[in-house]
C-alpha cells in the first residue's frame, strides 16, 4: 500500500476542509477502502477519517424518519434501530460478519455503491435522503450505476434519512465467499405505495422492480406478483449465478419479503 | 511518522507509526505481540481478529492511528494474571479447538466477543457468529464445542 497523510477531523467543518484538498479521500470503518488501497486500486495522498466526528454517528428519530450518522457502524444500527425500523436493523446485523459489522459504517456502504452491497436496496426501497455536507440527495437520484453515485469531489455524506413503512423485510441470498448478497430484495410498504429495492442482481447495480411495485401496491401479497417475471436481460451473470438464475432469484426473494414483513 | 499511544492488554504502550501502519502490523512489529495473526491480509480470514473498545475488529483492517487512544485487546490478554490458560484457551485445549492453532487467536478473541454480548449462545449463534472466522484445519465442530463448554453449557459427547 502507498504511504498517505492520514488526519482525523472532529468537526463537519474540519472535514469539509480537509476533503476540499487535492488528493484527499474519507476512510470511514476502512472495509472496503482499506483492501481496495491493499490492491493499490486506490491510493489517496491524504486520508480523513470520519470517525471521529460525533455528529456523524448514531441513530435516533427525527424530522423526516430515522436518522443514522454516515459514521455509524453496521452494529450499531443492527442494536438501535431495532426498535423503529426492525428490517433496516436486521439488514445491518447481516451484513458480513461480526468483526465488518464492528467497523463498517452506513456511509461508507453507500458511497461505496458496490452492486452487491445490502444497505443501498434499504435506501432505495425506504425512499430515503442521503445528507450531505452540501445539499439534500433523494435516493432516486443519489444511485447512478456499479460504484456511482451522485456525489462529487470533496462531496460527503453526513448522515441518511429513513421514512418508516408501515412494513418491510430484507431477505438476502447469501454469496458465502465474499459474505456479500448474491441477490437481495427489500420490500417497503408506505401508505402510499409499495417500494421494491434490488441488489445484487441488477447489470447497474441497484434498481427498483417497478413492475412489482404496481402489483404490490394493489395487492400486498407474495400471489399478487406470481404471474411477473424479471427479464434476464437486465441482469448480471458471474461464476456464481447466471442472469437466469439472478432473476428467478429476484422473484423469489421478492415474494419472501413480502411474506416476511 | 506520527506518534501513537493507546492501551493494549491493559498497559499503555505507544509507538511511531506511517498512515498506512495497520493496527496488525503495530502489534506485531512494533510491540512484539505476535499471538495476533495475519492469515490471509485481505479482510477474509479473521485470523487477526482483536478487540478494540471491546468490539471485535479485524486488525489487518484497521490502521493503527485511527484507533490511537482506544483500549486494544489481544490474545496475550485472554490468560488468568497467573499465566494459566483463560476459560476460552482451556475450552479449546479440552475439546481440541485446534489444530496447527493459526486460526486461533482470532477464534477465541471472537469467542469472547460472543460470550460478552450473548453469554448463553445457542450452537446455532456460535456457528453464525464465527462466520468471518475461518479454519482450515478442524471442520469447526470442536471449536463449536469449545466455545459452547466456555459459556458453561454441556456440549454433545465426542
Ligand atoms: C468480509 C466482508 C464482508 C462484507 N459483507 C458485506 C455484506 O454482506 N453486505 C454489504 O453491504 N457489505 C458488506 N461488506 C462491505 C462493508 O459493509 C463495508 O463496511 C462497506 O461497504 C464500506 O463501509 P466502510 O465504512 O467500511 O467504508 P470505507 O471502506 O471506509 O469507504 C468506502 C468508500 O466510501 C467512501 N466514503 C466512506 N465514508 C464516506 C462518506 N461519509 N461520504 C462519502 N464517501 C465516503 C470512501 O472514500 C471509500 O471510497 C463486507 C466487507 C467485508 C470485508
Ligand atoms: S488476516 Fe485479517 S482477516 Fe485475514
Ligand atoms: S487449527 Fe489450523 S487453521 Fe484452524
Amino acid at each position: 500500500m502507498h504511504n498517505f497523510d492520514f488526519v482525523k477531523p472532529a468537526t463537519i467543518a474540519d472535514a469539509a476542509k480537509a476533503l476540499a484538498g487535492d488528493g484527499a479521500q474519507a476512510l470511514s470503518g476502512g472495509q472496503t477502502l482499506i483492501p481496495t488501497m491493499k490492491q493499490r486500486l486506490a491510493a489517496p495522498g491524504v486520508l480523513v477519517s470520519l470517525t471521529g466526528i460525533a455528529e456523524m454517528q448514531g441513530v435516533c428519530m427525527g424530522d423526516g424518519g430515522l436518522h443514522i450518522g454516515a459514521a455509524t457502524p453496521h452494529a450499531v444500527v443492527a442494536r438501535e434501530a431495532a426498535k423503529h425500523y426492525p428490517a433496516l436493523a436486521a439488514l445491518a446485523g447481516g451484513i458480513g460478519d461480526p468483526a465488518v459489522r464492528s467497523r463498517g459504517t452506513i456511509g461508507g456502504s453507500i458511497a461505496n455503491n458496490d452492486p452487491a452491497a445490502c444497505y443501498p436496496s434499504a435506501v432505495l426501497a425506504s425512499g430515503a435522503t442521503v445528507v450531505t455536507n452540501k445539499r439534500k440527495i433523494a435516493a432516486d437520484d443519489y444511485f447512478q450505476g456499479l460504484f456511482t453515485t451522485a456525489l462529487e469531489e470533496g462531496e460527503f455524506i453526513i448522515e441518511v434519512v429513513f421514512p418508516i413503512p408501515a412494513k418491510a423485510a430484507y431477505v438476502k441470498f447469501n454469496q458465502p465467499a465474499s459474505r456479500f448478497a448474491l441477490t437481495g430484495v427489500f420490500v417497503a410498504k408506505f401508505a402510499n405505495g409499495v417500494r421494491v429495492g434490488v441488489t445484487g442482481a441488477g447489470n447497474d447495480g441497484v434498481f427498483r422492480w417497478s413492475d412489482a411495485e404496481k402489483a404490490l401496491s394493489a395487492d400486498f401479497s407474495a400471489g399478487a406478483i406470481a404471474g411477473l417475471k424479471v427479464d434476464p436481460a437486465g441482469m448480471n451473470t458471474d461464476l456464481h449465478g447466471s442472469a437466469a438464475y439472478r432473476a428467478n432469484l429476484v422473484k423469489v426473494l421478492t415474494q419472501r419479503a413480502v411474506s416476511a414483513a | 511518522m506520527t506518534k501513537v499511544s493507546m492501551t493494549v492488554n491493559g498497559k499503555s504502550v505507544s509507538g511511531e507509526v506511517e498512515g498506512r501502519t495497520l493496527l496488525s502490523a503495530f502489534l506485531r512489529e512494533g510491540l512484539g505481540l505476535t499471538g495476533t495473526h495475519v492469515g490471509c491480509d485481505t479482510s477474509q480470514c479473521g485470523a487477526c481478529v482483536v478487540h478494540v473498545d471491546g468490539k471485535p475488529v479485524k486488525s489487518c483492517t484497521v490502521f493503527a492511528a485511527d484507533v490511537a487512544g482506544a483500549s486494544v485487546k489481544t490474545i496475550e490478554g485472554m490468560a488468568n494474571p497467573d499465566g494459566s490458560l483463560g476459560v476460552i484457551q482451556q475450552a479449546f485445549q479440552d475439546h481440541h479447538g485446534l489444530q496447527c492453532g493459526f486460526c486461533t487467536p482470532g477464534m477465541v478473541m471472537s469467542a469472547a466477543a460472543l460470550l460478552a454480548e450473548n453469554p448463553k449462545p445457542s450452537e446455532h449463534d456460535v456457528r453464525h457468529y464465527l462466520d468471518g472466522n475461518i479454519c482450515r484445519c478442524t471442520g469447526y465442530h470442536n471449536i463449536v464445542k469449545a466455545v459452547l463448554a466456555a459459556s458453561g453449557q454441556s456440549v454433545p459427547a465426542e
